[in-house]
């Protein structure tokens, strides 16, 4: 801890007391049933309790500043390996490939929502 | 030991921190790329795969939200453990990392108790793909679980004679960490359903 967190000591248990809180606010906002709700309830709050840990318990604010940038770094890596591969993951065909159970699942919806159209 | 016999992590500070600190933060970094690949493959086949959601729906929320709220506790007591060996209380840093453990060790033990469920239902590693990426993310933290605790004992131990006090910020690092790691699989496998 530096001399500018002894200056101004961090009042941990009310951090805590926050953190609960809001893991509260989280397992309380699905039960609204609305999916907005929920990703904000569930994940926006998760990303504020992590930066809470991070700057409050980890103290990664009063280091040394290329110690947040490694961080932010490997972070960005992690985003940009989603981005690079999420869409194999998530789509049927692309450029030069195609999921075939994918498509023939897809053919058949279709196919029985016109059957079903057509009776 | 002579102060001339130190390991290095404890004397040097060339990177303008202490060695074994920036050590730490590096573990930090490493950790990052891997519970972050596996969470990202993990977002992707869940936004690609609507069926997961029948799957998902047999987590038990509550047991989620309790082991939540005992990973946020256990990092409080490793904060102020760390905050006891700042003023040079070693013997109460000692004990508040002992409390941190027996958090560690309700953690795995809830987990133990949720697996036994899980899987006396049928619910096995080899089920579905979406209880694959359940066990393996949540074994793969558990497994950091019990390595914290390993290592607290062990700075606990050197702690409890006032020595070595610096590795208590050390391991609440690491703490910290595996509790953020929960922060976000909390919501991904047992609220997001």
């Amino acid at each position: 801890m530096s001399d500018h967190a002894a200056h101004h000591p961090i009042n941990y248990v009310r951090i805590w007391f926050i953190l609960v809180a809001l893991l509260i606010v989280s397992v309380a906002g699905p039960m609204l049933g609305h999916p907005i709700i929920t990703l904000i309830t569930a994940f926006g709050i998760a990303c504020v309790k992590a930066v809470m840990v991070a700057r409050n318990f980890m103290h990664i604010n009063l280091e040394q500043r290329y110690i947040s940038y490694v961080i932010i770094t490997v972070l960005v890596f992690v985003f940009l390996f989603f981005a690079g591969t999420s869409p194999d993951v998530m789509k049927a065909e692309g450029s030069g490939w195609v999921k075939p159970s994918w498509q023939a699942a897809a053919s058949a919806a279709n196919a029985s929502e016109g059957g079903a159209a057509h009776h | 030991m002579s102060a001339s016999a130190r390991p290095i992590a404890n004397t040097r500070s060339a990177a303008g921190i202490p060695t074994g600190k920036l050590a730490v933060w590096w573990v930090v970094a490493s950790e990052i790329v891997i519970f972050g690949g596996l969470l990202a493959a993990y977002v992707m086949h869940r936004l690609a795969h609507d069926a997961w959601s029948v799957q998902a729906a047999h987590t038990n929320t509550w047991i989620g939200a309790f082991n939540t709220m005992v990973l946020l506790t256990s990092s409080l007591s490793a904060v102020l453990a760390h905050q006891a060996a700042e003023r040079g209380d070693g013997p109460k840093a000692a004990r508040l990392l002992g409390a941190t453990m027996i958090g560690a060790l309700t953690f795995l033990a809830v987990k133990a108790f949720e697996w036994t469920e899980e899987i006396s239902h049928g619910f096995t590693i080899t089920s579905s793909t979406f209880w694959s990426f359940y066990y393996t993310a949540a074994g793969l933290h558990a497994s950091h679980v019990i390595a914290g605790a390993i290592l607290m004992a062990w700075v606990a131990k050197d702690a409890a004679k006032n020595l070595e006090l610096h590795r208590v910020e050390l391991i609440g690092i690491y703490w910290h960490f595996v509790d953020i790691v929960w922060i976000f699989l909390f919501p991904l496998l047992y609220i997001a359903k």
